[in-house]
């Protein structure tokens, strides 16, 4: 008997260890052969732990499990109280455009067997025939632009670290993660870590990098431990080492993990912490891509951008291109997240409105009462009312209205919330995390606490002072921490005044 | 204690065990913490000096990141996350029972040292908090008695 029980960490929060004890435990009593597979997680977030069985008209779904409901997998399961059917036939799963998450929950992800006979290593294997400029070339093709939240377009940040001559090169993946409402990048290393690999040997390969970085954040030991084990397999089995696959130039690569700094995602932050010092915010330029990692033209790139290159490698950069709308091209792992009903990771290509990315596909809020606002793209994003549920998801349309996609994280938050609260928390964590260089950051987020706490007592002249201080922030910061920090209060400023208003009318 | 020849030698290994690395300070600090639960302040000299970097700049990068202690932490951390999308699914009242059920009035360790209890942004379980963290294990949706429960058993 063949069972798949997850061992992503959020289906670990949800207790899908204890399911696996139990599977086994049962299996035990029985007697039965088991083949247990600790999988990546489909994605659907609210029905782990999401167990599936292998059956002979193939895998079937059960969920959210409990230990209770383990011993009815092996009586008749066609009748077990919590059985979903085929993953691949549910109709949240089978509205995906699945490219870069295709094998994510679908394979043991530490098995490179199980990688391959899946479509692994076909990118890397055509990449090894090409030159490196044929390779960027094809990823210029694609359209692939950055996913860590700038949006700059991938193949031309590859070719300029290509044509920096340099007796060492990296490539650095950006593992950090911060945004709250995201959780791709550890979905996928910990659900697919054979990809990201593939991913930076490929971008290695481009570039003429010899040494690759995953820096990742403290917050992920499952993440940590699962890269870290999967790029031991790739380097026992060849794949990484003195010769990629045995026929192409060196490549090799480690994990690092950051210390709890979330400026450290801000690429050049994150190559000083790499290099043994403090996170703090380099002036650019230099870019990274001619003076990186200890001075060398380095490749920093967000752990989606890498891992949707080997599908573009295997697959065509004109096949990616067909999918997305306007300058978004291929696909976006959308990650609903908040007080939702149908949360998790949803792989479509750019142009879901975002009122069907919260109702169609999350189901509205989990509590039931009405959505207030949604906060796209992170700490750093805009809160989105619903009056602007007609934007498609993409950069530019997202621009447009104010806001930005960032990591394509979105929270949702019912009608509970108060918005200037969550315009306070916006410049705490700004004061909290900012790396201190620069003043309108440092100083200003602290004052913006303070100004905020003034507009909630009740005093009018402090409304317009926060507007200024957003301005100076936005104008005066070296970095997007302090720079975009006046998006989320902004936003709730102006789209949910009646929340400043009656703090104010009550202090009155 | 920790200024003991045993000390010493013992973090000249770890020191040792990351010299080979390129930008080898983060992970022995990381390696120091995990080996005695805080970065003690007389491993400071000796790692500056293995690495020709001054003290101040070996202070400087403790002190840079959130992660590294100065003081020992209770025998269990919780993390519990402050960011946005547990905020929208209960994560500030999650940290106010918590706190309340551990006898705190604030964030930090409880007087027997047993527990102690920092706040952290997102742990990446964003669709399915308030989320935690118990020591190295991750929880999700999150109730106060039971992490209150866990963490005095
Ligand atoms: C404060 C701050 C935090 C950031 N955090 C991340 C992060 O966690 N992950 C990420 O990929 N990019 C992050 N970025 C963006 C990076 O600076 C950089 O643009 C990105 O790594 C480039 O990769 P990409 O082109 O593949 O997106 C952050 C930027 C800022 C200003
Ligand atoms: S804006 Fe803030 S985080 Fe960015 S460089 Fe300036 S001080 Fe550092
Ligand atoms: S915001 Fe709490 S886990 Fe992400």
């Amino acid at each position: 008997m063949k069972v798949y029980v997850p061992r992503d960490a959020a289906a670990r929060g949800l207790g899908s260890d204890a399911v696996a004890q139990a599977v086994q435990r049962e299996a035990e009593k029985r007697g039965l052969p088991l083949e247990l597979v600790r999988n990546g997680t489909r994605g659907m977030v609210w029905l782990e732990p999401l167990v599936e069985i292998e059956t002979q008209s193939g895998r079937t779904a059960f969920g959210p499990m409990t230990p209770e409901d383990v011993p009815a997998l092996f009586e008749d399961i066609t009748r077990h109280p919590k059985a979903l059917g085929p993953v691949e036939e549910m109709p949240w799963f089978a509205r995906q455009t699945r490219l870069t998450f295709a094998r994510v929950g679908l394979i043991d992800p530490l098995s490179l067997q199980d990688y391959e006979a899946h479509g692994g290593l076909a990118g890397l294997r055509r990449a090894l025939a090409m030159s490196g400029q044929a390779i960027v070339d094809e990823v210029k093709l694609s359209g692939l632009r950055g996913r860590g939240g700038a949006g700059f377009p991938t193949g031309i940040k590859w070719d300029t670290v290509r044509l920096a001559p340099a007796p060492q090169k990296y490539i650095v993946c950006n593992a950090d993660e911060g945004d709250s409402g995201t959780f791709a990048d550890r979905m996928l290393m910990e659900g697919d870590p054979f990809t990201l690999i593939e991913g930076m040997a490929i971008a290695g390969l481009a570039v003429g990098a010899t040494r690759g970085y995953v820096y990742t954040r403290s917050e992920y030991p499952d993440a940590v431990a699962q890269m870290t084990e999967a790029i031991r397999i790739a380097r026992a089995a060849g794949v990484l080492g003195p010769s990629l696959l045995g026929q192409g130039p060196a490549f090799d690569m480690e994990v690092r993990t950051g210390a709890g700094a979330y400026v450290c995602g801000e690429e050049t932050s994150l190559l000083n912490s790499l290099e043994g010092k403090r996170g703090v915010v380099r002036a650019k330029p230099p870019l990274p891509a001619i003076e990186g990692l200890f001075g060398r033209p380095t490749v920093v790139n967000n752990v989606i951008s890498l891992a949707s290159v080997p599908w573009i490698m295997a697959n065509g950069a004109q096949a990616y291109k067909d999918f997305g709308l306007g300058r978004s091209r291929g696909t976006i792992p959308l990650q609903i997240a908040g007080n939702v009903k149908q949360g998790g990771l949803f792989e479509a290509a750019f142009g879901l409105t975002l009122g069907e990315i919260v109702n169609d596909i999350g189901g509205g809020t989990r509590s039931g009462r009405p959505v207030k606002a949604v906060q796209v793209g992170g700490p750093l994003g805009a809160y989105f009312p619903v009056g602007k549920f007609d934007t498609p998801f993409g950069y530019e349309e997202f621009d447009g209205q104010g806001g930005l996609i960032g990591h394509a994280g979105v929270v949702i938050f019912d009608d509970s919330v108060d918005m200037l609260q969550q315009a306070r928390f916006a410049m705490e964590f700004c004061a909290v995390e900012s790396c201190g260089k620069c003043t309108p950051c440092r100083i200003g987020a602290v004052r913006g606490v303070e100004t905020v706490d003034r507009i909630a007592q009740g005093d009018p002249t402090a409304m317009p002072l926060l507007v200024d201080l957003c301005e100076t922030m936005r104008d005066g910061s070296l970095c997007a921490l302090g720079g975009f920090t006046p998006y989320p209060v902004m936003s709730a400023l102006t789209h949910f005044p009646d929340d400043f208003a009656t703090a104010r009318e009550a202090a009155e | 204690m920790l200024d003991t020849a045993d000390f010493a030698a013992r973090l000249r290994e770890i020191i040792d065990a990351h010299l080979g690395l390129e930008g080898p300070l983060l992970p022995i600090l990381h390696a120091v913490q995990h080996e005695w639960g805080h970065i003690p302040e007389p491993a400071i000299p000796q790692i500056a000096a293995a690495l020709n970097l001054g003290r101040a700049e070996v202070h400087g990068v403790v002190s840079f990141y959130h992660d590294f202690r100065r003081e020992p932490a209770g025998k269990l951390v919780l993390k519990l996350c402050a960011a946005e999308a547990c905020q929208a699914q209960g994560g500030r009242d999650l940290a106010r029972d918590v706190l309340k059920g551990l006898g705190l009035t604030d964030f930090g360790t409880t007087p027997d040292g047993k527990v102690t209890v920092e706040r952290t942004f997102c742990l990446g379980l964003c669709a399915c908090g308030p989320s935690a963290m118990v020591g190295d294990r991750p929880v999700a949706a999150a109730k106060a008695e039971d992490i209150c429960r866990e963490a005095l058993a």
